[in-house]
C-alpha cells in the first residue's frame, strides 16, 4: 500500500514507518517561536533543567506580535528573548524584521520534505514549499529547545484538488475562504491537507502560502503543497477528497466572526465598511499589497472617514515596496504605514480599531474581540476586495467598475 | 490516575481561543493565576467569578480552535478546572492540554446539563464518564499510552524534567 506525504515525512524525521493515528517522536528541521510563545517557553526550557540549546542553529526566534511593544510586560517579554537568543547562540528577528515563518521562507531555510514546527498556529504556510509545517505550544517549543525533538500523532490526509485557473479579480485568499466555507472550522481537525491538481500547480510560491496559511481555520494540522519528490503515493490511503474549481470562483467575503462564513461578494455588495486592514501572514506580501495599491488608485483613493492601516510582513517586503514607492503612495493616499510584523491582526499591535468599527481584513481570523476591540465586526476578504472596500466606503465587487 | 469528579460548567460549540482569555489581555501578563480573572470573558463576563475549583468544563464541538496560544489552557487549569469535556477540541489545544495536564476528554457531552455533577473515570486507556446527576454514561474516546504517560507525569515538563528526554512514543 500506498505511503502520504504526511506519513513519509513523519517516518523520515522519526526514523520508522509510520501510518496515520501512530504516535511519533519526531527530530525537527526547524523550530520557530515569537514574542507571544516563547517567553512562556523560556520559562519551562528552565523548569525542565535547562542547560543548552539542543540545536541551536535550527532555532528561529521573532519579535513579530507586539511590534512595537506598547507595555511594561511586552517589552520586558523582549528584553527576556533577546537574553535567551544571546547566551544561546540563536538567531532572533528583532522588531521589524518581520514574522518569523515568512522570513524563514524568505531565506530559505524552509525545504521540501522537512518538518518545521512553530509556536505560532500559522506555522502551516510553510507548506506552501513542500514542508510538514505545524503549529505547537510554548511546552513543546521548550521541549524542542532541550531534545530538538516533538512528540506528533501522524494525521490522516484530505486530498485537496485545485483545478482551473483564477479569473481576473479572483485571487488565491478567494480560494482559501472557499477551502475553509466548504471544510467547516473543524472540518480537517488533526488531519493534514495536501494540494493537488492544475491550479495547485500553476500558483505562485505567495499564492500556495495564502491557501497553506488558512489551513489552520480548517482546524488542519498541515496544509502541504507537494514537489515532485516529496508527494503522496497514488495508492495512498486517503481520509477524504474535495475538489474546489477555481475557474467559477466568486470574490468572497467571510462575514463575522468565523473565517468559515464567507459569501459571495454579491450577497453583502454595499454593507458600509469604516476600517480596512491591509497585512498580515496571509495578506502582506509584496505582491498583495502591490495589488490593493493599485485597485485604490484605480478607484480614486480612500473613501472619506475610512481608516486605513497596511502592515509590511517581513523587512524584505518592506525593502522592496519602498523601493518601488509602494509604501510612500500609501502614504499620500491617507493610509497608515504600521511597523513590519503582525500589526493589529490580533489585537497585539497598533493601531486597535475604535469601538463598533466595521472592519474589511486582509487576515485569517474574524473571531469577536480579534483586534482587541470586542464591539468590532471583521470581515475577511482579498487584498482586491478590501482595496475596493477602502476606495468605495462599503463592500463592492472588485470586478465591477468604480 | 483513577477518576476526576467534578460540576458541569456548559459551553456551547467553536469556543475559541480568543474567547478563553482574549490575546489583548495576554499583554499585560503571562500570569495565568492572574489571567484567569478574565477566563471566558467574551462568553460571560461573570463566567471566572462563577468558578469553583474543581468544576469541568462541557464544551461542544472545536473547543480551543484558533490561535496556538498556551495560555488558553494556563489560564483553565489556573482557574482551578482540571479536566474539559468536549464533542471536539481543536488539535492545538488538545496537544497543550496533554502537554500541561489539563485532561482533554472527547465525549459524547449532549447528556450533560450545566451543574450535573460528572464522574470521570480511567481504567488503563479507556475513559468514561458518568453523569452522577441523570446515571446517564458515556464511552470517551481512548488516550494513546504515550499521552497517558505525560497527562500522569502531570504534563511535558514534568515529563522532560524527570527524564531528561523523550521515550520511544509506540503505537
Amino acid at each position: 500500500m500506498g505511503r502520504t506525504l504526511a506519513e513519509k515525512i513523519l517516518s523520515e524525521k522519526s526514523g520508522k514507518d509510520v501510518c496515520a493515528g501512530d504516535i511519533v517522536v519526531c527530530t525537527a528541521d526547524l523550530v520557530l517561536g515569537t514574542d507571544g510563545s516563547t517567553p512562556m517557553a523560556i520559562d519551562l526550557f528552565e523548569q525542565m533543567g535547562g542547560g543548552a540549546i539542543l540545536r541551536p542553529d535550527r532555532v528561529l526566534l521573532s519579535q513579530d506580535h507586539y511590534a512595537p511593544p506598547t507595555s511594561d510586560a511586552t517589552c520586558g517579554f523582549h528584553r527576556r528573548m533577546s537574553a535567551f537568543a544571546s547566551t544561546h547562540a540563536v538567531e532572533l528577528l528583532a522588531v521589524g524584521d518581520g514574522i518569523g515563518f515568512q522570513v524563514a521562507m524568505e531565506t530559505e531555510r524552509v525545504r521540501p520534505g522537512d518538518l518545521v514546527i512553530g509556536a505560532d498556529s500559522h506555522t502551516v504556510t510553510c507548506g506552501a514549499f513542500g514542508a510538514f509545517a505545524t503549529g505547537v505550544g510554548s511546552t513543546d517549543l521548550a521541549a524542542a529547545f532541550l531534545t530538538g525533538q516533538v512528540w506528533l500523532r501522524v494525521p490522516e490526509t484530505i486530498r485537496v484538488e485545485l483545478e482551473g485557473a483564477l479569473a481576473a479579480g479572483i485571487c488565491a485568499k478567494d480560494v482559501a475562504l472557499e477551502l475553509v466555507r466548504r471544510l467547516g472550522a473543524d472540518g480537517a481537525s488533526y488531519m493534514a491537507l495536501e494540494f493537488v491538481g492544475s491550479a495547485a500547480e500553476s500558483f505562485s510560491p505567495e499564492e500556495r502560502s495564502v491557501i497553506s496559511n488558512m489551513s489552520a481555520e480548517t482546524g488542519a494540522k498541515t496544509g502541504v503543497f507537494p514537489t515532485s519528490i516529496w508527494r503522496s503515493d497514488d495508492h495512498a490511503s486517503f481520509a477524504g477528497s474535495l475538489r474546489i474549481d477555481c475557474t467559477s470562483l466568486q470574490p468572497l467575503v467571510a462575514m463575522p466572526h468565523d473565517p468559515a462564513r464567507a459569501v459571495a461578494v454579491s450577497e453583502v455588495s454595499g454593507l458600509p465598511i469604516d476600517w480596512v486592514f491591509l497585512g498580515t501572514c496571509i495578506g502582506g506580501r509584496a505582491n498583495e499589497l502591490r495589488d490593493a495599491l493599485r485597485m485604490i488608485e484605480a478607484r480614486g483613493g480612500i473613501a472619506d472617514g475610512v481608516t486605513v492601516a497596511v502592515t509590511p510582513s517581513s523587512r524584505r517586503v518592506r525593502d522592496s515596496l519602498e523601493r518601488e514607492g509602494i509604501l510612500q503612495q500609501f502614504g499620500a493616499l491617507g493610509a497608515t504605514i504600521t511597523e513590519t510584523g503582525c500589526g493589529p491582526c490580533c489585537g497585539t499591535s497598533p493601531p486597535i480599531p475604535p469601538p463598533n468599527a466595521r472592519i474589511i481584513s486582509t487576515a485569517n481570523r474574524n473571531f469577536r474581540g480579534r483586534m482587541g476591540q470586542p464591539s468590532a465586526t471583521i470581515h475577511l476578504a482579498s487584498p482586491v476586495t478590501c482595496a475596493a472596500a477602502a476606495s468605495a466606503g462599503r463592500i463592492v465587487d472588485p470586478r465591477d467598475a468604480p | 490516575m483513577n477518576s476526576i469528579d467534578g460540576r458541569a460548567r456548559c459551553l456551547g460549540d467553536r469556543i475559541n481561543t480568543d474567547y478563553i482569555i482574549s490575546s489583548s489581555r495576554k499583554k499585560e501578563s503571562l500570569d495565568p493565576k492572574e489571567l484567569s480573572r478574565w477566563l471566558l470573558e467574551a462568553v460571560d463576563p461573570c463566567f471566572a467569578a462563577s468558578i469553583r475549583p474543581g468544576d469541568i468544563l462541557v464544551a461542544g464541538e472545536s473547543f480551543g480552535c484558533g490561535s496556538a496560544m498556551e495560555v488558553a489552557v494556563t489560564v483553565v487549569k489556573a482557574a482551578g478546572i482540571p479536566a474539559v469535556l468536549a464533542q471536539s477540541f481543536s488539535r492545538t489545544y488538545y496537544r497543550n492540554a496533554i502537554n500541561n495536564g489539563l485532561v482533554p476528554v472527547e465525549c459524547d457531552t449532549s447528556m450533560i446539563g450545566e451543574a450535573d455533577l460528572l464522574s470521570i473515570r480511567f481504567d488503563t486507556t479507556l475513559v468514561r464518564v458518568v453523569n452522577e446527576s441523570t446515571g446517564a454514561e458515556v464511552q470517551a474516546k481512548p488516550f494513546a499510552p504515550f499521552l497517558l504517560r505525560i497527562l500522569e507525569a502531570g504534563g511535558l515538563a514534568a515529563y522532560l524534567t524527570a527524564r531528561g528526554r523523550f521515550e520511544e512514543a509506540g503505537a
